[in-house]
């Protein structure tokens, strides 16, 4: 195994190169135009003919959520900010104490955002609060209905925020779970561990599924099309859980494959077809047909690990950024 | 690496100084900017961007070891911080009075990103002159945040008497003969005494050989008695012209030593081995080591059973290439230990 993988089809001089400065925590489409969320102070938008750079909080940029209309970040100035394709920006809440803003999600029916043990959910018509036993480590709405999963210590809380009578429900494992992610068809939940493990439930009926033999603790999951796998990073190789059938990943063993001697450190699957694309800390990026491990090499290794990757809708537009804050297009 | 973040953990018992010293450190001129962890918002009177309150989130990596229970909080604000690398040269966590340390310290072991960016430099305990034999009676937090310390400040001096003061002293040494300790009133001292101490590097253990250790082999038993009033906190007390030496019936402490190179696939297995079963009983470990046929030093650290090491740097012409090793902890079994460490010489 080699990771210049000199022999593999190249499509790297067609990356557009973009000056981002700082760097780069994720990466969103809005309007079709590829916005970069640095990790401190600003959105980068990456137009065709130049960046523009808008500031959206006064610190770090902790976390971010895109519903493809506006991009919704939380920073450690204590603020929420919402901003929309023209790079307009605002502050939707602040935090009394200026506490941190952890995390955000972001449905066409509201916003979230979480900071010390709280949960706060906004609508048009309302703001409610939801206490937790530990800080959020994720939040994520599911993809129908307006409801909120958030993980935390020993587990993850459901939440029906516009059903303020109902208790949440409660999906309990031991340890800490970081982020949080509904299957795209709303039958399964996965969290990341502080272990090198994920973790899901069938919502269906609680069933408990574990998906371990990580290296690292998986930092980045992304679903095919269909929502028939999932690729995770956290490994030297790309790890896909299949969701097919009814069990989903329960007693199945995962797919492997473009093996590399560096670890995966983002992903993004292609939204129509089987491909994900794939960023190693080695700065390499690939997209792997899932089906046969067929490579194309999307970017040659550089200096710092791919920190976001991020699809267009269309799929005919990948973005990336890196932890040194270089960034790039690729037109397909 | 040497761009590692150093922090430093601030300890000690409710009301001993914690958050005096904090503000000492966040308003003297000193030229350093600190990013700084505190478990009570606005308890600093110091208005500072790199303030973060934590939660004192606690919990049990999945092996369901209670030894390695790690600080989420931290975790998660550390990454945080991260994203602000470049405006502070440091970072300060200060936990609450009945905080154990542990937890603390493992987090900087234990999480891999923590670990890259992040280098645990000392743990920092202030203690109360007037009140600390107290606490190490009734408190066990008390006693742990001594025994865990690198650096220990005997603050409120002015409120005792000098023989209180060589009493509490000596109490202290009892527990944990290798920190460096401090007196101060209103947690005055140089912050280079506190800050940037590099204490894991070790380098203590090697050049301080504690004063009454080198009693320990020759003291008869005159002026020895046994001192029953504190209940089961039962102590030796020992008068050594003038130096008072108690030996903590609960908390012990030692160290080994060998000028023999080590072997390192006898040493790694040996002490990997022991921290598994016996780690529930070591709160801390740490040594420098000279292996057989190994132009570098290398140092290693534990809490508990989670074990840290790397080569330091190369061995210096001249320098004396012995392996030291100490242990803090409870009811350790430390014959067996000793002769382990014997057995790994090459």
């Amino acid at each position: 195994m080699t990771d210049t993988r000199s022999e593999t089809t190249s499509i790297a001089d067609r990356i557009r190169p973009l000056s981002v400065g700082a760097a780069v925590i994720a990466v969103h489409f809005l309007n079709d135009d590829p916005v970069f969320v640095l990790g401190e102070e600003a959105l980068v938008f990456g137009r065709d003919t130049e960046e523009r750079r808008v500031v959206v909080h006064g610190g770090a940029i902790l976390g971010s959520a895109s519903d493809g209309k506006r991009i919704l970040t939380g920073g450690d100035d204590g603020k929420v900010a919402a901003t929309g394709p023209d790079g307009r920006s605002e502050t939707v809440a602040s935090d009394a104490k200026r506490r941190w803003i952890d995390r955000v999600a972001l449905s066409p029916d509201g916003m979230a955002w979480s900071s010390g043990k709280q949960v706060y959910v906004r609508t048009p018509k309302s703001e409610r609060v939801l206490d937790l036993p530990s800080s959020p480590g994720g939040l994520a709405f599911a993809p129908k209905g307006f409801r909120l999963a958030i993980a935390h210590y020993n587990g993850a809380t459901l939440w029906f925020p516009n059903a303020p009578d109902a208790r949440p429900e409660k999906l309990e494992w031991k340890g800490s779970h970081l982020d949080v992610a509904f299957s795209p068809d709303g039958r399964f939940l996965v969290t990341a561990m502080q272990e090198p493990t994920l973790h899901g439930w069938r919502l269906v009926d609680g069933k408990h599924m574990r998906m371990s033999g990580y290296a690292t603790k998986v930092r980045s999951m992304t679903w095919g099309p269909g929502a028939k796998w999932l690729a995770t990073s956290g490994a030297t190789q790309l790890v896909v859980w299949p969701f097919q059938g009814k069990d989903g990943p329960m007693g199945k063993s995962p797919k492997v494959v473009s093996p590399s001697e560096h670890r995966i450190s983002a992903v993004a699957a292609h939204p129509k077809q089987e491909v994900c694309a794939i960023g190693y800390e080695d700065g390499m990026m690939l997209l792997t047909r899932v089906e046969d491990g067929a490579e194309i090499l999307a970017r040659a290794p550089g200096p710092s690990p791919i920190s976001a990757l991020a699809w267009n809708a269309a799929g005919t537009r990948l973005v990336f950024g890196t932890e040194d804050g270089e960034a790039g297009v690729i037109t397909l | 690496m040497t761009d590692k973040i150093p922090v430093t953990v601030l300890t000690g018992y409710l009301g001993a100084g914690k958050t005096t010293l904090l503000n000492r450190i966040l308003s003297e001129p000193h030229g350093q900017k600190y990013a700084v962890i505190v478990n009570e918002f606005g308890e600093i009177g110091i208005d500072n961007e790199l303030v973060v309150g934590a939660d004192e989130e606690v919990f049990e990596m999945n092996n369901g070891c209670i030894c390695c229970t790690v600080r989420g909080d931290l975790i998660r604000i550390i990454d945080g911080l991260m994203r602000r690398k470049g405006k502070f040269d440091a970072i300060i966590v200060e936990t609450t009075g009945l905080a154990d340390p542990a937890p603390v310290a493992q987090t900087f072991f234990v999480d891999e990103n923590v670990g890259k960016r992040a280098k645990l430099d000392a743990v920092v305990t202030v203690a109360d002159a007037k009140w600390l034999k107290d606490r190490l009676r009734d408190a066990p937090e008390a006693k742990n945040q001594i025994a865990f310390a690198d650096v220990i400040l005997i603050n409120k001096t002015d409120l005792v008497s000098e023989a209180d003061l060589r009493e509490v002293e000596a109490r202290i040494r009892g527990i944990n003969p290798y920190a460096k300790v401090h007196r101060t009133e209103r947690c005055a001292i140089p912050l280079s005494e506190v800050l940037g101490r590099n204490a894991f590097d070790l380098d203590r253990i090697l050049d301080i050989e504690p004063a009454f250790l080198e009693h320990e082999d020759g003291h008869d038993d005159h002026g020895h008695h046994h001192d029953h009033a504190h209940g089961h906190d039962h102590h030796h007390d020992h008068d050594h012209g003038g130096l008072k030496h108690y030996h903590d019936e609960d908390m012990q402490s030692f160290s080994l030593k060998t000028d023999k190179p080590l072997d390192p696939d006898k040493f790694f297995p040996w002490i990997q081995n022991l921290v598994a079963q016996e780690g529930q009983k070591i709160l801390r470990c740490k040594g420098i080591l000279s292996f057989k046929d190994d132009p570098e030093r290398f140092v290693f650290q534990g809490v508990h059973m989670i074990l840290d090491g790397d080569h330091q740097r190369p061995w210096k012409d001249g320098e004396e290439r012995a392996s030291r090793a100490v242990f803090i902890g409870r009811e350790m079994p430390e014959e067996m230990i000793r002769k382990g460490f014997s057995e790994c010489v090459a």
